[in-house]
């Protein structure tokens, strides 16, 4: 059953082949055993899980379920959830129970889906290695010695290790895709604007967006279905007409014209995952597509345009944690200020302040045009490039990483070489395109690799059908850790 | 441009994150190597270039001026670290 797709799963429920209590269970069961090692979860809560699947079973047996009635999904714990404690991995919110759901987690309780519990992630979504969490690091279930990449690194485990029968992550500078590839998963972050981002916790609100995690396109598909959708309640959520992202999976991919920016194949690039993926592309060729050479020029100056703006944002969004309303409140001060200093430096981690930092400097007078507006300007130019680049091109492909899982503490002093292994993924979150992940082989060490996958706006059905088509002509994606 | 230890403390005060001196020196170095980083874009010409906050061309999106939420006050209020009567306490700011 673990191994089995969301569709399979959802037959064999309706089929009364198993109850949702007992899949639930049997997921509780894993989590119960393989998560002391792995850290995939913060928060589990069997009661509260259970009880939900007491409902789905009700709603199959009145036959009135829909494709995700009954299935546990595992939810990255940025999302808030009414009941549910809700860290975003960090102490300012160790104690946070929330008062409300997301709009994301509405939408898969009212898809009547099972919340299976809340996954690790780097602490407010700020790490691409999952090893700033307060919760204690991630470990990749293909290697325990090495990071499962990040933010939504727990997410990313859960999945590989079949904890869950799927999940979901956010991705501001590559959070879903970056993990999805280093623990050999399929994850997609849609295009701005299309899942709301209500009750999501805020790190960069013009860059965050929640996405699927699953182990197949054709998974990711039945859960965008659930997680679009436009939300009043997020102002940036944009209204269009509802779609099937599953509609256009078994196209063939004849004519398919696919674009790599030479860029993405250049200094920095590691010769395994370099290997990987042209042997995928070359897959892709048998498959009908032909490949167009590309340039985005000024994809070299994502990274300073994203570690500028990010950080921008992130210091606004973050103001709202001071210790009056909720969450962590240091329990010595003298005066207001010094309630407001102690605890945000006690409840927030070193990624956290320096990046609290970074954006308040970029953002002060004097500093404002230099940096921030700057940084604004360049994201157009940046942006700009994919739109002369989807003139030549259905999808641009490329590798998501440049090399596969490191080991744990291996970035260690410097934040900078964290910051590199974004170099392919952050342009695509600062144009507000959709892009994915995919697992396309093994490298060096017998990691997973992965194919990131890019599409113009809105183009997240053909994008799913391209992977869909690669993973029914090969098997890396149904490839699972040994052991476990 | 180089990054001061006044510059670092400025910004913790700005941002009120209480940071020691070692800290403060600790911070120092790592932003003056995250600015280093950040420095290459600055000398890039932007002249004529409209700074992009979103990338699809929309705008703000407005509602009607009418209530539409409940007051849920005691909800929001259970997990504060201190209320009373409704408001949220905190140390003395008005002498």
């Amino acid at each position: 059953m673990i191994n089995a797709t969301l569709k399979q799963h959802s037959a064999a429920l309706r089929d009364k082949q198993i109850s949702s209590v007992e899949l639930t269970q049997l997921y509780l069961d894993r989590i119960a055993t393989l998560n002391p090692e792995l850290n995939a979860f913060i928060t589990v809560n069997p009661e509260m899980s259970l009880a939900q699947a007491r409902e789905a079973d009700a709603r199959l047996a009145n036959g009135n379920a829909e494709p995700l009635t009954g299935i546990p999904i595992a939810q990255k714990d940025i999302f808030c959830a009414k009941g549910w404690r809700t860290t975003c991995g960090s102490k300012m919110l160790h104690n946070f129970i929330s008062p409300y759901d997301a709009h994301v987690i509405s939408q898969f309780n009212n898809a009547g889906a099972v919340n299976l519990g809340k996954t690790n992630m780097d602490e407010f979504a700020m790490g691409s290695s999952n090893e700033t969490s307060h919760y204690g690091a991630v470990k990749n279930p293909w290697d325990r010695a090495r990071v499962p990449g990040g933010s939504s690194g727990g997410t990313a485990a859960a999945v590989a290790a079949r904890l869950c029968a799927a999940a979901t992550g956010t991705d501001t500078g590559g959070s879903i895709r970056q993990p999805a590839a280093l623990c050999g998963i399929s994850g997609l972050k849609p295009t701005y604007g299309v899942c709301s981002r209500y009750g999501m916790i805020a790190f960069a609100s013009s860059l965050d967006q929640a996405g699927p995690m699953a182990r197949s396109a054709e998974d990711l598909a039945l859960l965008l279905n659930t997680m679009a959708g436009f939300d009043e309640r997020d102002s940036t959520s944009l209204q269009r007409e509802k779609e099937d992202y599953a509609r256009d999976l078994d196209k063939p991919l004849n004519g398919l014209r696919i674009g790599l920016p030479k860029e993405f194949f250049a200094e920095g690039l590691s010769s395994d995952v370099a290997h990987a993926v042209e042997a995928a592309i070359a897959e892709y060729k048998k498959l009908g597509a032909s490949v167009v050479d590309i340039s985005l020029p000024n994809s070299r100056l994502s990274i300073p345009v994203y570690y500028v703006l990010a950080p921008a944002e992130a210091s606004s969004n973050l103001s709202r944690f001071d210790g009056v309303r909720y969450g962590y409140r240091a329990p010595e001060y003298t005066d207001l200020a010094d309630m407001y200093e102690k605890s945000r430096a006690q409840g927030f981690g070193a990624e956290v302040k320096r990046r609290i930092m970074i954006g308040t400097y970029v953002l002060s007078h004097g500093y404002y045009d230099a940096y921030y507006l700057q940084a604004q300007k360049i994201r157009r130019l940046i942006a700009q490039d994919f739109v002369e680049a989807f003139k030549q091109c259905d999808v641009i492909m490329g590798p998501t990483s440049p090399t596969t899982a490191f080991k744990l503490g291996e970035k260690g002093d410097d934040p900078v070489q964290m910051y590199l292994s974004d170099i392919y993924t952050i342009a695509v979150n600062l144009a507000g395109l959709p892009g994915m992940s995919i697992p396309a082989g093994f490298g060096a060490n017998a990691m997973p690799v992965g194919l990131q996958i890019v599409g113009n706006y809105f183009d997240e059905a053909k994008m799913l059908n391209v992977a869909h088509q690669y993973q029914l002509a090969t098997d890396w994606h149904a490839r699972t850790p040994s052991g476990i | 441009m180089s990054l001061t230890i006044e510059d670092v403390n400025k910004v913790a005060r700005l941002a009120r994150l209480a940071v020691s001196e070692q800290e403060a020196h600790t911070a120092h170095a790592q932003l003056s190597n995250i600015f280093g980083l950040i420095a290459e874009m600055q000398a890039v010409d932007t002249s004529g270039i409209a700074p992009m906050s979103h990338a699809q061309d929309v705008t703000q999106r407005l509602r009607e001026d009418r209530v539409t939420e409940e007051n849920q006050r005691e909800l929001f209020q259970s997990i504060a670290p201190q209320v009373e009567s409704g408001l949220y306490l905190v140390p003395q700011v008005i002498e």
